[in-house]
């Protein structure tokens, strides 16, 4: 490991509230859970943070429940395994447990938790574009104002950047009840172990279909135009030109913009048309 | 800090940061466990933490703290999968293999060729092609508990043959590669039974 010891401090709260205490007093501390993104930083020398708090006995981060009204409360501190696991996420948000599946190996499920993907706001992560199309919130919890709750799509603002504050922990996800069928496409390299080239969940056959789709720009961006479009029964082409015109892509290290692309406007085609 | 350690209660001071992958190899000598790429791609450092197969490299010290973890050395060089990594070709250079038994032990007896490859697929190999690990893993409980050859070969597609246990042995338990014969001789009774190993059969 390329970063040395000596300089690293972790802090272990044994609740929420002195979770939240220790974030108001004495940080920045950068919580940690599955450490799968942390201890790659770690590994490579590139972690700016010195300073850590290990979440990941929280109990209050942990659990997946049933909401009143039919929706679904996931804690931030949900494995991907849990989440595969859930007899209740296979019921109500299935496109959730087919990205989980493809998360890295089952290793990585083992550890990392749906909090820390959202937390660490890479465009990439595999989780989040399924919920922004389950229109998810986030709670939200600091020691000085308590709880609130953002809009998944609201949540991040850039790359690598979100609403987060220093104070606050993630602590769960609400998702309202989803009319329709589920949807989750991931294109990577390999189908396990691959960080994604384009991830895409969508939604139809309810009240009106619902996009979403991650590495094609900063965040992740829910489609709300292609939806309309198609929600007034523009053609599928339309609605391709119109998606073209709702990502952001780019040439990195895992892909071109070209293919990213393509890849985009093939999908929307498999999802709405199945061809 | 107080965990288990293979079945025994041990203490160990480290840095709460430092890698469970260390700790494992220096504090406590256990070499077992291989470094492949440090982050979390390969699942060459995989250990078994409450049962739950994770990367090694990923694990800070203090993550580790009252659970109890299980190595490769863990298993004691007799375990069916580790003489079936030996006797189906499974190990070649043998830096994949502790991850990948552990990954296997994981799965429980009798997998479905399926739930073998799902459950590896975080193991990466450089020299098998899987094919080999696939047979030592769906192998490994149905030739503990019968020695006729005829039920054996139908279960491997061939692929299995006495000597290839002497060849490969070593990587999967230090040394100890018992010749097909002896070594199943003496697992019998140690769990996998002959019923639902051929239902494994059926997924190849």
């Amino acid at each position: 490991m390329k970063t040395a010891l000596g300089d690293l401090e972790l802090r272990q709260p044994r609740t929420l509230d002195e979770a939240l205490a220790m974030l108001r007093d004495d940080g920045p501390l950068l919580p940690l859970a599955g450490c799968t993104d942390v201890y790659v930083q770690l590994e490579f020398g590139v972690m700016p943070a010195r300073r850590f708090m290990d979440v990941s006995r929280l109990r209050e981060l942990r659990g997946i429940e049933r909401m009143d009204g039919g929706g679904l409360r996931i804690g931030a501190g949900a494995t991907y395994t849990e989440i595969v696991r859930a007899p209740l996420v296979a019921q109500r948000l299935p496109m959730l447990v087919a990205a989980s599946r493809e998360v890295g190996g089952v290793q990585i499920q083992n550890r990392g938790t749906l909090g820390g993907n959202v937390a660490n706001a890479s465009p990439a992560g595999d989780s989040l574009p399924v919920l922004a199309a389950a229109d998810a919130v986030v709670v939200l919890r600091s020691a000085a104002d308590g709880e609130r709750r953002v809009p998944f799509t609201a949540f991040h603002t850039g790359y690598r950047a979100s609403v987060l504050r220093p104070d606050e922990l993630i602590v769960a996800f609400e998702i309202p009840p989803v009319e329709g069928e589920q949807w989750f496409r991931k294109v990577g390299t390999r189908a396990a172990q691959a960080i994604s080239k384009v991830v895409f969940a969508g939604v139809k056959g309810g009240p009106r279909p619902r996009i979403a789709i991650g590495s094609v720009a900063p965040t992740v961006v829910r489609a709300f135009r292609t939806e309309e479009a198609l929600a007034s029964g523009a053609s599928i082409e339309e609605a391709q030109q119109v998606f073209g015109e709702e990502i952001r892509p780019i040439d990195d290290i895992r892909s071109t913009a070209e293919y990213r692309r393509r890849v985009a406007a093939n999908l929307l085609r498999r999802w709405w048309v199945g061809q | 800090m107080r965990f288990e350690l293979n079945g025994q209660e041990v203490e160990v001071d480290a840095h709460p940061m430092r890698r469970l992958l260390d700790v494992l190899r220096v504090e406590c000598g256990l070499t077992g466990t291989k470094e492949g790429c440090g982050e979390g791609e390969c699942g060459a450092c995989t250990v078994l933490v409450d049962g739950e197969p994770v990367c090694s490299c990923l694990v800070p010290f203090a993550q580790a703290g009252g659970t109890s973890v299980v190595t490769i050395e863990g298993l004691g060089g007799k375990h069916p999968l580790q003489r079936a990594f030996g006797d189906h070709g499974g190990a070649q250079c043998g830096i994949c293999t502790p991850g990948m038994i552990l990954a296997a032990v994981a799965l429980g007896p009798n997998p479905t060729l399926e739930q073998v490859r799902v459950g590896l697929a975080g193991n990466l190999c450089r020299c098998t092609g899987y094919e080999a690990i696939y047979r030592s893993v769906l192998g490994a409980y149905e030739a503990v508990d019968d020695r006729r050859p005829a039920a054996e070969a139908p279960a491997v597609g061939g692929g299995s043959k006495a000597d290839g246990g002497a060849a490969f042995g070593t990587g999967a338990d230090g040394g100890r590669s018992d010749v097909a014969g002896a070594g199943r001789s003496r697992s019998n009774g140690s769990g996998a039974d002959a019923g639902a190993g051929s239902a494994g059969k059926a997924g190849l």
